[in-house]
């Protein structure tokens, strides 16, 4: 059974339709990229993923995990297992890095069955991880995100990535916004997640994150639809040709 | 001309030293005059006191103190010395004011030789602008009396514990409480207002600081559901005098807390609160802030959180007269919209006849922000967890204001326990 199975996936955001029939299949274990232009229904896959309100699915279905995704709520589906690293991250002033990160483990933890971290263990746990990403104690108890630049934000999703340990973490633009280093740096924390039971779907519009995060697949994602899917070397080849090559309507 | 309507003031007034019977007479006359204020004068067009009216409350007992236990609610001050009154009597046996330090009075203003008042009673508020007050001075009996001399230092905080209680029938009374602060005193009071059943209290507190004189000011309103409470402070601050204020209202069906501070030269001024509000209640916050010398600021920031069908009122007003250059104002008012049957009046109001000065107000309404709803919720957690973490964190640097320790967490405390009431209503 595959971990994300996505068939004829319609779906409209204020009635504009932004997504027109997608097929994807993602085994557990895989990594899938999906490239695109701008405007191409990228990001809008990755909310109707997470379960953001304001996405209509007018048609198709999604089963993940064995189950039907879009009957889930946003927070259901999170301690399911799915992960969205935000394009985005949001800045809420008044909660410290912490307090969320420990409230977020420990609803994931209640739904595997785990008893909740105390704020020691906690504490200990996130160090570790927070360590190889570069992120202080400072940051941490910090408010989210608030005051961090690009690379900080993009590096703390890396970390709550590795803190919740999702089946299915999807990276939205990750890329976007980062230096080099940066991205090198969010990057390996990124692999150090690959697992035979983890599935990553990386979301981008340069082959640039793909250097360093190799994906199984790549799909080429214009006008709602993915309209080539290859191995890495299809990211290569779009590098050289550019989305005209693969885009119909921009081509001719 | 519409009619006027004076409910309350069937009561003989009681005789005294000639200074306060004219007092009294004044204020009455006042009070007749005006009548109980409605939605057509400016300063009421918020809050409606219609079902006052409505209401048979009795004066409650011309002498003597009723026995009331104190209720839960109150700020948890271990250590504080303790004034308590129910119904605006002096509660002598629940209070605790031994030991107090040199130079230091406090106690029932009944008790106080009426020479001693003569020079601040009725002298430090504007009672005249607000019917309501001047109806307190008419039939003031009791309240806290609280002087420091010169240099004197409070060591430990005074809490005012404030109780309305009433059983079968409902209590109206007229609190009077009167805070004296000589040259360079410090002092901190913290003031809890709670009680049971149906009760109309109608405080009013006077409040002269010294010169350089300190005083920080923490008032909890948490007074019972069917509890009408309306407040009226005034506080003068002498030349280089400074105070905190903090008012948090969580409590009663209909509550009005107004305060009118007025700032000598380099004076600092920080009058700060937080209301929260949920079911019916209808809480307002109306200050007046008259910077009449130079060189002083003022800090105020409210911020509140309204669920079902609450109702909040800010009414904020700086005046900056010709004389206070170099003055500093801020002014800031937050209001977080839990449900859509609440409504959020706020009106901020900024006077400036002085050419040099940097004066600042915002005020903003609004809902919870779907983004970071979201972003809570797509790492796992559920929704009404998330929801009561984002107004927490709203209301975190609210209480932050205030700059004592203790009393700061005491208020976080019942702001806590709010937010708990809150998040298991929405599960």
């Amino acid at each position: 059974m595959p971990l994300l199975e996505i068939n004829g996936l319609h779906a409209t955001v204020d009635g504009k339709p932004i997504l027109n029939g997608i097929d994807l299949v993602i085994e557990a274990g895989e990594v899938h990229a999906i490239m695109g232009p701008n405007g191409s229904g990228k990001s809008t896959l990755a909310y109707v993923l997470a379960g953001r309100e304001g996405y209509e699915v007018t048609a198709g279905e999604i089963r993940y995990d064995g189950k039907d995704l879009l009957e889930m709520a946003a927070d259901e589906r999170a301690r399911a297992g799915l992960f969205l690293a935000f394009q985005y991250p949001v800045e809420i002033p008044g909660v410290a890095g912490t307090t969320f990160l420990k409230a977020a483990l420990n609803a994931i933890r209640g739904h595997r069955g785990e008893s909740p971290l105390d704020a020691m263990q906690f504490l200990k746990f996130v160090r570790e991880k927070a360590g190889a990403l570069n992120i202080t104690d400072d940051m941490l108890r910090r408010s989210l995100n608030v005051g961090f630049s690009g690379g900080e934000k993009k590096r703390n999703e890396a970390l709550q990535m590795a803190v919740l340990e999702p089946k299915m973490a999807i990276l939205d633009e990750t890329d976007s916004g980062l230096d080099i280093d940066a991205l090198k740096l969010v990057a390996s924390g990124v692999n150090a997640l690959r697992a035979p039971d983890r599935s990553l779907l990386v979301i981008t519009h340069y082959q640039r994150l793909l250097d360093y995060i190799v994906p199984d697949y790549v799909h080429i994602l214009a006008d709602g639809r993915i309209v080539r899917s290859g191995d890495k070397l299809l990211a290569v080849e779009l590098e050289e040709k550019g989305y005209g090559a693969f885009v119909g309507a921009k081509a001719a | 001309m519409a009619r006027k309507s004076t409910p309350f003031a069937d009561e003989a007034l009681v005789a005294g030293a000639p200074w306060i019977d004219a007092l009294r007479g004044d204020a009455l006359a006042c009070y007749r005059e005006q009548g109980l204020p409605t939605a057509r004068s400016e300063a009421w067009k918020f809050t409606n006191l219609r079902r006052l009216e409505r209401i048979a409350f009795a004066p409650s007992p011309a002498k003597g103190t009723p026995v009331a236990e104190i209720p839960d609610g109150i700020a948890a001050l271990d250590g504080a010395y303790r004034a308590v009154f129910v119904n605006g009597r002096f509660d002598a046996a629940q209070s605790r004011l031994g030991d107090l330090p040199k130079g230091v009075e406090i106690g029932s203003l009944a008790a106080v030789d009426p020479d001693l008042l003569e020079p601040y009673l009725g002298r430090i508020a504007d009672t005249q602008v607000h019917p309501l007050a001047a109806l307190n001075t008419a039939y003031m009996a009791d309240g806290l009396y609280m002087k420091l001399a010169d240099n004197a230092v409070l060591d430990a905080p005074l809490h005012l514990i404030s109780i309305a209680s009433a059983g079968e029938t409902a209590q109206r009374f007229h609190p009077r409480h009167l805070v004296v602060l000589g040259e360079n005193a410090t002092a901190t009071l913290v003031e809890s207002h709670v009680g049971a059943g149906e009760t109309f209290s109608n405080t009013v507190l006077e409040a002269d600081l010294g010169v350089s004189a300190m005083l920080n000011h923490y008032k909890l309103q948490n007074e019972a559901p069917d509890a009408f409470h309306i407040a009226f402070s005034q506080i003068r601050l002498a030349d280089r005098a400074s105070y905190d204020g903090f008012v948090l209202q969580t409590g009663a069906r209909l509550a009005r807390n107004e305060v009118r501070v007025q700032l000598g030269d380099r004076v600092e001024c920080r009058l700060n609160g937080a209301y929260l509000g949920r079911g019916d209640q209808h809480i307002d916050n109306t200050t007046f802030i008259d910077h009449t010398a130079p060189n002083s600021t003022s800090r105020e920031v409210y911020k509140g959180v309204l669920d079902d069908r609450a109702r909040g009122v800010f009414q904020g007003k700086i005046l900056v007269r010709k004389d206070a250059q170099k003055t500093n104002g801020h002014q800031l008012n937050k209001t977080l919209l839990l449900s859509r049957g609440t409504e959020m009046d706020s009106k901020p109001e900024l006077e400036i006849y002085a050419d040099d000065v940097k004066c600042g107000h915002g005020a903003t309404t609004g809902e919870l922000e779907e983004d970071a709803l979201f972003y809570l919720r797509a790492r796992g957690i559920a929704s009404a967890e998330a929801r009561a973490m984002l107004v927490a964190a709203f209301l975190s640097d609210a209480v932050a204001e205030i700059q004592a320790e203790q009393p700061r967490a005491a208020f976080q405390a019942v702001v806590d326990q709010w937010l708990d009431a809150t998040e298991a209503s929405t599960r």
